[in-house]
């Protein structure tokens, strides 16, 4: 090639025949400047924004919980406030605002006009909790800043959480130990949290002689009725069987009814001796109370508190918190029921859901031919992962529970009946919904994952002679597990928060029992449960005093977060060991 | 010299002869992927013991001549082949024949390193856990047999519990080569063997070649000429895929008879 005449308009160009090609010149500047649009800076930035803004919400959600679940359990001063009229409130403050008074809410139109003019019209109030539900009728008040009179913090005040009625919050005058009194001069809350100590004993007793004892009587007494309800179902009402059976029955009945009018004298007699023991109470505005002691969970000086005497109340709450039942319509007490229910039915879905979707994946994968119906199939997967939950409550209790479970009932537990067995919404219905619901997300993520097992893996096991399940059995689902894995932590992260179709397949509100137990099977697959998101649910809408519940669904939803976060991390840490041992290496 | 491509359709052979006789037949083999044929007639004889190399352009189609011989190509989707293929007089395409078996037969290696996420040990004796082979004893024999025949034995005698991911890439490609021989096939199948790997590696490997030959048939793509000249003793030329010429290496290489393999080695094209 030869250049001619360079330099000109046009450049004429001669290939090796000489043939004169002629090109017509662009004349491109090219510029030595910074070139911005091209390096694409600006996207990089509008992308990093938009992470931050994500990243924002979410850290700022979680700080929220966070901040509020965690100071849930931290005991605040309490303060007693007079007011104008002579009335006293004592409480702790919940929050504060500043609001637009109207005439209905001002107690003293002609005094509190002045500050309130100089407020620009603006007044403040605070609400504090007080307590005292028996006596007052409500235990959260209002407070208007400028009905105060007076504000302090005594010392000596006393924060009392008891079985019923909420906190009360006033001072002990005298107690009563079975006729021994001791007057307020010699009243100590170690004296208190003494007699308290045995009351709890004598609590505990009843609660086993109530929930134990007395639950395993009734549960032999209705073991011994369907055993007659079974051997008059199969052989009839006049047949000899049924009335050796009766016999049996009669006698059985006779015993454990003894048994029960015993333990219930004792329960009785216990409570009887427990209502000897009270405490003489009187709130701040000199109404008296009596409580038994026994009523009394946890007593405290909150205005005069050491730092570990601060921290014990803060965990010991913690602790009721983890491991106690719910108390009060759920607004008390603790957790742990939902805690089980909600592992147990994330665990139970996981192992559902694992081999279904893997299955399902693996044959429209490895198997299926690859042509128009797989696509179909496929499409139809993913658009399952967006039919709304609730649908899913719906076919779950029409068709696990209805259908199968009716079934199953009509089967296996005629003699139970009418009263459904696996009839109605349980454990294992309630799993089996999510696992239908989240299955999607495991077939489309081990999909991936047996897409992502390089050809050249399968081609060296075919190579040595192995059979395609073989290849598939040795070396691609090991290869796979750690992306089905992936698939498997979102799906128990999305099962484990869902709530609308559990309302419908076997999560309650309360329920009596544990799904295991130490009665025979001893795992009880069929029994209602309870269900951490539906508690927040149940705790923010459905109770009577949304106040006292806002500082339990922060705390229920930290607790949620953490859990189905530490599920996520312990599966995610398997899903790394396994990633290290097929992904080490180097070329 | 006397004969051009274009105008004539047949192979130039003067292959040379191993002493234990012909162990593969090819003849009038066509292959086509979908509608485009890869492969045009190829008739050819594998001498049994002997190292054969195939060698060519890119896109000569050697690795498919090379995987039509294990069946490997049967996975790939709109495949259709004409013609005959037998190993010791068996039709390899024959409906009766079962493709497993007559894998087993073959060992294959393959271009890039492909070791098994497992252990050293578990890699090597895959194809007999393939074929049920339980007996901790015999596999322990394999495993050391096998090693010491890729001549990676000594390297990794004390790592055989250790991921074989953590192998250098000859190191894998060795293993590759062991799992291949563990088997005890009759053929080794080798997908250009040594293109991921550098020149002392390389090197390794060749030398193996030669150790293996004799004890199996081996047949080799390479690109590289004079690993093709080093370790084999018939060498096929493909070009556009068709066979060009097949006989001696020596012959390949210093004096060949077509004009087109001349040009390919010499490296005036390709
Ligand atoms: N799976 C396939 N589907 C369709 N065409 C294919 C497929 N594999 C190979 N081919 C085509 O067949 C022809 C021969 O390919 P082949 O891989 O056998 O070449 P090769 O000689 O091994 O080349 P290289 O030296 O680059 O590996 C090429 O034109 C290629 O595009
Ligand atoms: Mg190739």
């Amino acid at each position: 090639m030869e250049f001619n005449e360079p330099g000109k308009g046009q450049q004429i160009l001669a290939d090796t025949d000489g043939n004169v090609i002629t090109q017509a010149s662009t004349s491109r500047q090219r510029s030595t400047v910074w070139d911005f649009k091209a390096r694409g800076e600006p996207f990089v930035w509008s992308l990093g924004a938009a992470l931050a803004i994500g990243v924002l919400m979410i850290v700022g959600f979680v700080a929220l919980i966070l901040y509020n679940g965690i100071l849930t359990f931290y005991p605040r001063p309490i303060e007693v406030v007079e007011l104008r009229g002579g009335d006293r409130i004592a409480g702790d403050l919940i929050r504060s605002e500043t609001f637009l008074p109207g005439t209905d809410n001002v107690a003293d139109p002609d005094s509190s006009a002045k500050t309130i003019i100089d407020n620009k019209g603006l007044s403040k109030r605070s609400l504090l909790r007080t307590g005292n539900f028996d006596l007052y009728n409500d235990d959260f008040k209002w407070v208007f800043d400028d009905e105060i009179v007076s504000k302090h913090f005594p010392k000596d005040i006393l924060f009392i959480e008891r079985l019923e009625w909420g906190p009360f919050i006033g001072s002990a005058k005298s107690m009563d130990l079975n006729g021994q009194i001791i007057e307020g001069a010699n009243l100590s809350t170690d004296g208190l949290e003494k007699a308290q100590d045995e009351a709890r004993s004598r609590r505990l007793r009843i609660y086993e002689i109530e929930r134990t004892e007395i639950a395993s009587i009734n549960h032999y007494l209705e073991k011994a009725r369907l055993a007659l309800r079974k051997v008059e179902l199969r052989h009839g009402l006049e047949s000899p069987e049924y009335k050796a059976e009766l016999e049996k029955y009669k006698a059985e009945t006779e015993t454990l009814n003894a048994q029960y009018q015993e333990l219930a004298s004792e329960a009785a007699a216990i409570k009887q001796m427990d209502s000897r023991f009270t405490v003489n109470l009187e709130d701040v505005n000199g109404k008296p109370k009596t409580l038994p002691i026994s009523q009394i969970t946890r007593l405290f000086t909150p205005n005069n508190l050491s730092f570990t005497e601060r921290a014990w109340v803060y965990l010991s709450r913690w602790y009721e918190f983890l491991t106690q039942e719910p108390r009060e319509a759920n607004t008390e007490g603790g957790v742990m029921p939902a805690i089980f229910g909600t592992f147990c039915m994330t665990v139970l879905m996981a192992l559902g859901v694992a081999p279904f979707g893997v299955v399902a994946a693996l044959y429209l994968k490895e198997y299926a031919k690859q042509g128009k119906l797989v696509s179909l199939i496929r499409i139809c997967v993913n658009n399952l992962a967006g039919v709304p939950s609730i649908v899913y409550g719906v076919f779950g209790l029409g068709f696990f529970a209805y259908v199968l479970g009716g079934s199953i009932d009509q089967l296996f537990y005629p003699e139970r009946l009418p009263t459904p067995t696996f009839g109605s919404g349980g454990l294992l219905w309630a799993s089996l919904t999510l696992a239908l619901l989240t299955v999607p997300v495991v077939i489309v993520a081990t999909e991936e994952a047996l897409a992502a097992v390089p050809q050249s893996m399968r081609e060296g096991s075919l190579a040595c002679g192995a059979s395609k399940w073989q290849t598939i059995k040795w070396i691609v689902l090991p290869r796979a597990l750690p992306g089905i894995m992936t698939g498997l932590i979102l799906a128990m992260a999305r099962g484990a928060e869902e709530v609308a179709p559990l309302m419908l397949v076997g999560v309650v509100k309360l329920a009596p029992e544990l799904p295991i137990d130490s009665f025979f099977p001893f795992v009880h697959f069929e029994r209602s449960f309870m269900h951490l998101g539906f508690h927040i649910f149940d705790l923010g809408f459905q109770s009577r005093n949304s106040e006292a519940a806002i500082p339990m669904v922060y705390v229920t939803t930290l607790l949620l977060i953490t859990l189905v976060f530490a599920m996520n991390i312990a599966s995610i840490i398997i899903r790394n060991r396994l990633k290290r041992k097929f992904f080490t290496g180097h070329f | 010299m006397s004969s051009s491509v274009d105008d004539q359709n047949s192979t130039v052979y003067h292959i040379e002869r191993g002493s234990q006789g012909t162990l593969m037949k090819i003849s009038d083999f066509n292959l086509w992927y979908g509608k485009s044929q890869a492969l045009f007639s190829v008739n050819m004889e594998i001498e049994r013991g002997l190292v054969t190399a195939l060698i060519g352009p890119s896109g000569c189609g050697k690795s498919t001549l090379l995987r039509s011989i294990n069946r490997m190509n049967d996975l790939i989707d709109g495949l259709t082949i004409k013609g005959k293929m037998t190993i010791d007089d068996q039709d390899i395409y024959s409906s009766v024949v079962d493709v497993i078996a007559l894998r087993k037969v073959m060992g294959m290696v393959f271009q890039k390193p492909n070791p098994f996420p497992m252990s050293i040990a578990d890699n090597v004796t895959y194809p007999l856990k393939v074929d049920g082979v339980r007996d901790r004893r015999i596999l322990n024999e394999t495993v050391e047999k096998a090693l010491k025949g890729a001549a990676l034995w000594e390297e990794v005698k004390d790592r055989l519990k250790e991921n074989a991911l953590g192998l250098s890439g000859g190191q894998q490609q060795r293993l590759c080569i062991a799992r291949a021989i563990a088997g005890d096939p009759e053929v080794l199948l080798m997908d250009e063997p040594c293109s991921a790997l550098d020149p002392v590696a390389t090197a390794k490997i060749e030398d193996l070649i030669d150790a293996l030959r004799g004890k199996y048939s081996i047949v080799i793509v390479t690109h590289n000429m004079q690993q093709a000249a080093r370790v084999s003793d018939n060498t096929a030329f493909m070009y556009l895929g068709k066979l060009i010429e097949y006989g001696e290496t020596s012959i390949i290489f210093t004096n060949p008879k077509v004009d087109k393999t001349m040009e390919y080695v010499t490296g005036r094209f390709g």
